[in-house]
């Protein structure tokens, strides 16, 4: 086994794709930008105005909206610090990238083979990435307007509009990755649960990474 | 007038019908302001804090006439004072009673997420209900006369009323009953305009003031506090009243093509995904051969 594959735990029928830390990290990114979502959405538009209701009330998702955006901001630095180097884009994601179509329409036999994270999960980790910076300033001058003078309006002016197309450019991330985790990709939801997938899994969709971890073994060798 | 002058025409934040809309009374209501006759003697800044059950707060001398430098949540109206030197050379206080403009387009409630929190009467009263603000502050962003106050204990905004309840009850507001030298007027918008029009032409026949005139910006469709100002070529000389205020360009794109765009965006990403999912269905894991190697 090569030294990668030391800090990955290999089974002979599955292989670990994140430690507990790396779940840990995701879920609670995940359920502060959650929250921030819902409640903005019901800031957004009076048509999902409910979503503040059910979730204890406007004036409240007003108080919790910016302190729980904080702790995305910090849960996106911690993924960051984590994650940074396995989000580097490679040439093999330029590759994968350029073989989109082929990855869109399900011809996986035509993607050429890739790492642990594809080139499209790069490109929503640092939208995500952006956008957090993005929210957290623009959404600094939303938490606290009274103390921008009027003479500086047009700033609460820009910010206001800012932090709505940083929130939509997220969102548009989100669908996608939500979409992809649940829905196309089987086995997605269940590693970042349970943190392992199956070798095939690992071998069609990051052959790269499964070559690396497993020291180049071939599927079901005992 | 009867508590019919109270019905609702236009909701903050709401996604539904509003019942009122497009309506109007036989009139809309109108406070009329004539800058030229107030002594600032501050009658009205009492009388408001009387009506509205606030204590006097403390106040802040700045070595002129005002009370404090701005309005805040609990004072809905101050006299605004500038010791003015003109181009001639002449010198002149002016006193300029600041509050709410209660504006036919009102910036505040198109900025306002949150249902009912603002709303706008058929008499043309902009009003806020603290038990429905969320405390966001949008208002401020959306109001070009920087008036909406927060409250930061309660985390609501509040603004002059028009004292809504006394009109609602047939009264004139209780600014209106302290002044003391008819500088304020109270009634509907079309009887108020004549009188300030009036007022204006005495003062261009009578008096040194030849650029008098009726301050009712049209940029925020009228608004139903109106003032008669000196020098209408220079409101900025009043406590900084804006010469041509609108709602901001970028608070209408906000709520108006932004909106659209991105409720089109999120709504085709959806359907998108699901297309998606119908026709080419989830990915499939290869499951190799025993024997084939990598």
């Amino acid at each position: 086994m090569s030294t990668a594959a030391a800090t990955h735990y290999v089974s002979s029928d599955a292989i670990q794709r994140y430690t507990f830390h790396e779940r840990v990290m995701h879920w609670l990114n995940a359920l502060a930008y959650t929250y921030c979502l819902a409640t903005g959405l019901a800031f957004y538009t009076p048509h999902l105005f409910w979503l503040a209701v059910m979730l204890g009330g406007a004036p409240t998702s007003r108080f919790w909206h910016p302190i729980l955006g904080i702790g995305f901001f910090i849960a996106m630095i911690w993924m960051h610090v984590v994650w940074r180097s396995d989000m580097e884009i490679t040439e093999t994601d330029k590759r994968f990238l350029s073989n989109v179509e082929d990855y869109a329409t399900n011809r996986d036999d035509r993607v050429p083979p890739q790492e642990k994270y594809n080139g499209g999960q790069k490109l929503y980790y640092w939208l995500m990435y952006y956008g957090t910076f993005l929210l957290l300033f623009s959404g600094l001058f939303l938490w606290f307007p009274e103390y921008i003078s009027f003479s500086l309006a047009w700033v609460r002016h820009l910010m206001i509009v800012l932090h709505e197309v940083a929130a939509l450019i997220t969102i548009g991330g989100f669908i996608v990755h939500v979409y992809m985790s649940v829905f196309l990709v089987p086995g997605s939801t269940d590693a970042m649960i349970h943190g392992s997938v199956s070798r095939a899994w690992a071998r069609t969709h990051h052959r790269l990474w499964y070559i690396r971890v497993t020291g180049g073994d071939p599927v079901g060798k005992e | 007038m009867s508590n019919g002058t109270l019905e609702i025409k236009a909701i903050s934040g709401h996604a539904g019908p509003v019942a009122g809309r497009d309506t109007s009374r036989d009139y809309d209501v109108c406070k009329l302001i004539d800058v030229t006759t107030c002594i600032g003697c501050k009658a009205c800044e009492v009388a408001c804090l009387e009506w509205n059950g606030y204590p006097f707060r403390e106040t802040v001398f700045d070595n002129t006439y005002q009370t404090m430098p701005d309005l805040a949540w609990n004072y809905y109206n101050l006299i605004r004072f500038n010791e003015h030197v003109a181009e001639d050379g002449t010198f002149s206080w002016l006193m300029r009673k600041d509050g709410c403009m209660h504006c036919a387009d009102p910036g505040c409630l198109l900025a306002c997420p949150a249902d009912g929190a603002i709303v706008q009467y058929a008499n043309g009263i902009v009003d806020f209900n603290q038990d429905n603000c969320i405390g966001c502050q949008y208002c401020v962003t959306g109001c070009p006369f920087n008036i909406p106050k927060f409250n930061h204990e309660t985390k609501k905004v509040h603004k002059c009323t028009l004292c809504s309840d006394r009109v609602g009850a047939g009264l004139e507001p209780a600014c209106i009953k302290a002044c003391p030298t008819g500088c304020l007027h109270f009634g509907s918008k079309d009887d108020m305009k004549d009188l300030a029009d009036k007022r204006v032409k005495q003062l261009h026949e009578h008096t040194s003031h030849k650029s008098a005139g009726v301050y009712d910006p049209p940029g925020v469709g009228g608004t139903h506090v109106i003032y008669v100002l000196h020098d209408i070529d220079h409101p900025q000389y009043y406590g900084g009243l804006p010469k041509d205020p609108r709602v901001p360009l970028l608070v209408r794109i906000w709520k108006g093509p932004l909106k659209w765009l991105g409720n089109f965006a999120i709504a085709a990403g959806v359907i998108a995904a699901a297309t998606h999912f119908v026709r080419y269905g989830p990915k499939k894991v290869e499951e190799p051969k025993k024997e084939e190697v990598v």
